[in-house]
């Protein structure tokens, strides 16, 4: 008897996995036709005329506004990277998802204000002129609050994370509540107004680039960010503590097991997770401003990048971060300029492409 | 199977705050039954369809306040006339309702239908990437919102002026607290909500028996998105107004908050974590504290933290404990929702 059913079960289930087959080769079809269209818009056919005129024209027509955009493209991706990067790394070893990371970014952008206008004086009605501000004076705000960060990064992990291991869903909520904190005290202690960390003088100029003039501090962000993967690759493949992380990652309690202290090594991830937060708190402080709301900012540009980059890896973060970069950059540069605003759109379909063709992103394992 | 029947204390406690509820209007003040209690009935519809995802489908969705959100962006655009931003189309709101709460569901399913290969952390983590995006997306359109938001939302002639008649909309929306309270409570007991059940507890296992995993996430996502839809609706009633602030962020940790602080485990949980909520926003404006400047959003985040670290079953979870103490014959040892905090390590699905 019990065979009977199956029987019957078994033309049903290949009919079903035809159709899955089917389904998931319309989806491909679909997602290629998109990529063309998308690229021949921008390369050939963007009009600079009629309804649809976007702001530059074709790449064909304006190929000194592509390349711009190109640029801008790759510095954005450069701060996501830096900022994506602490959390991936902090996710990928304790499978914690740090919802303050946006949260620790303002915070760090908003320290580093302060210590500079200490150091410099409060400025004008629009705060500082990069003229009046030289290397130190964005140096050691950068340092001091990065690692101010850090150190308030670890506090929370070993206060309220550590004791809670395991328990992810627990650790989330716990982040939330610190942001929450965190981002109604900022708000009482800093104010609503938008400010911005200066530049110092020497960065905040225009470089040419062929005969492109193109932003210092932009090229000096992507600068940053690629120094930051190149030191995060070579002590995640190089060192031995990166290697004991890097075990943790895949097996944690055979680490622990072999007599390495992995309470030590998850204190030294959430430094360094903490850390990257508070660097690109500075960064996009200087690059846009300080206000309540880029906390969720960050933390949505976060979550889309290892979202599509495969949570837990370094590489799936640089890939996720030039993704998003491209992504936001051209939709607002080549949407049609009545329509630009529609420009978020485009961020919702890469995540939810990524999630239909590929559910753990890019780079991403399972657990 | 699934042991569904509530303590008779319980449902003694649940009728008398049910007829307190009834009769409320004639024994507080106004200000407490044109705000306070409708807020309190609104805010528990949205947390109750988190907690039913939660606590039966083991999904903790931050995507609640955006389908509640998107709704009441919906039923704006179709029903106002003479407003700057918008589509100012000037229907009937019935009809706007009815369109309103059908678009919210169907982008419900879409959410659901993206998000539903995973489960645990990656779930919280794409459905709060779905709100924040959805925030965004009615903050930068100005043909449908931008950042004013759309005033001036009528409620049907039926209901007539929120301002003039405050108790008309509050028995509204506790009508449709109970009705929608009863379907929730219906829904899991269906054959359909006791696979989902078990989609929750082993999706591996429910797979291998022949059940469609993402299909019953998918639908279950769908469904509490109606149930968050028609909050949505009743909030634009109530509050005549929807902007992008009503479904940013912090709007959205709101109801998680209120959710949590209930427990995420029972649906009834939903309304007591919105009454507690409502009432520490409106009586805690600032409280010196240490040399912290304790504002209302940092009272909610210390008790939010309070309770995620001591009590993950929440306020109900402390009533229960008391009720348990009080009648120590009862059985108490398998309930059939759980509240995901206790659960430990949630594992991802694929």
């Amino acid at each position: 008897m019990a065979s009977v059913p199956a029987q019957i079960e078994l033309p049903r289930r290949s009919s079903l996995v035809r159709r899955q087959a089917l389904l998931r080769r319309a989806l491909w079809t679909l997602v290629g036709l998109a990529i063309a269209f998308t690229l021949v818009w921008v390369l050939f056919a963007a009009p600079t005329t009629g309804s649809a005129a976007t702001s530059f024209g074709s790449a064909w027509h304006d190929p000194r506004d592509f390349f711009i955009t190109v640029l801008n493209s790759l510095t954005a991706a450069g701060l996501y990277f830096v900022v994506a990067s602490g959390f991936t790394l902090i996710f990928g070893l304790m499978r914690v998802v740090n919802m303050a990371h946006g949260a620790f970014f303002l915070l760090g952008g908003y320290i580093a204000l302060k210590i500079q206008r200490a150091e410099v004086g409060q400025g004008g009605a629009f705060g500082l002129d990069s003229s009046q501000v030289n290397m130190a004076h964005w140096v050691i705000p950068t340092l001091a609050a990065t690692a101010i960060i850090a150190g308030a990064g670890l506090l929370m992990q070993q206060l309220f994370l550590r004791w809670n291991q395991g328990q992810e869903l627990r650790q989330a909520l716990i982040t939330i509540a610190i942001s929450v904190i965190l981002a109604d005290q900022m708000l009482a202690h800093f104010g609503g107004i938008a400010e911005d960390v200066a530049w110092p003088g020497k960065i905040d100029t225009f470089v040419n680039i062929g005969h492109v003039p193109y932003s210092g501090a932009r090229l000096f962000i992507l600068g940053i960010a690629v120094g930051v993967g190149i030191l995060l690759w070579f002590w995640l493949k190089r060192t031995r503590a990166g290697m004991v992380i890097r075990a943790g990652v895949d097996d944690r309690a055979m680490v622990s097991a072999l007599g390495i202290n992995i309470q030590l090594t998850f204190a030294i991830a959430f430094l360094v997770g903490s850390a990257l937060a508070g660097l690109g708190g500075v960064i996009g402080g200087s690059f846009a401003s300080l206000a309540p709301g880029v906390d969720a900012n960050w933390l949505l540009n976060s979550l889309v990048v290892v979202i599509i980059g495969g949570m837990g890896s370094l590489g799936g973060a640089a890939v996720g971060a030039l993704l998003l970069g491209f992504v936001s950059d051209f939709s607002a540069a080549y949407l049609p300029s009545s329509y630009t605003y529609y420009s978020i759109i485009f961020t919702f379909a890469l995540v939810a492409v990524v999630l239909a063709i590929r559910p753990l992103g890019f780079f991403g394992r399972e657990a | 199977m699934t042991r569904l029947r509530t303590p008779t204390l319980d449902g003694g406690i649940g009728g008398v705050v049910v007829l307190f509820a009834v009769i409320a209007p004639f024994i507080v003040p106004g200000f407490w039954t044109a705000n306070l209690l409708t807020q309190t009935l609104i805010l528990g519809i949205v947390a109750a369809s988190l907690i039913f995802l939660s606590a039966y489908g083991g999904m903790v969705s931050l995507a609640q306040v955006s389908v509640y959100g998107i709704a009441g962006f919906v039923l704006g655009n179709l029903t106002t006339n003479g407003n700057t931003k918008g589509l100012n189309l000037g229907w009937n709101p019935w009809v706007g309702v009815v369109v309103a709460v059908g678009m919210a569901t169907v982008i419900a399913i879409l959410f659901g239908a993206l998000a539903s290969r995973s489960s645990g952390i990656y779930f919280l983590m794409i459905t709060l990437t779905f709100a924040v995006i959805t925030n965004y997306f009615f903050g930068q359109v100005t043909d449908l919102s931008g950042f004013g938001g759309i005033s001036g939302i009528p409620a049907p002639k039926a209901i007539g002026s929120v301002d003039a008649h405050p108790w008309r909309l509050y028995y509204v929306c506790l009508g449709t607290a109970l009705v929608l309270y009863a379907l929730l409570r219906y829904v899991v007991r269906t054959p359909f909500g006791i696979s989902l059940q078990g989609v929750r507890d082993d999706p591996v296992r429910m797979s291998s028996l022949g059940y469609n995993v993402r299909l019953h996430r998918t639908i279950a996502f769908g469904f509490a998105g109606f149930v968050a839809a028609l909050g949505g609706i009743l909030f634009a009633w109530w509050n005549q107004h929807i902007d992008p602030a009503s479904i940013q962020l912090s709007a959205v940790i709101d109801v998680l908050v209120i959710a949590v602080i209930g427990g995420l485990y029972r649906v009834e949980a939903a309304w007591l974590g919105a009454f507690v909520w409502v009432v520490l926003n409106n009586y805690v404006q600032r409280i010196g504290f240490w040399s912290l400047s304790t504002r209302f959003e940092t009272v909610i985040g210390l008790v939010f933290l309070v309770i995620v670290l001591l009590s993950p079953r929440g306020l109900i979870g402390i009533w229960e404990r008391a009720v348990a103490f009080a009648d120590p014959r009862r059985d108490r040892s398998t309930p059939s929702a759980q509240s995901p905090l206790e659960a430990g390590t949630v594992e991802p699905s694929v």
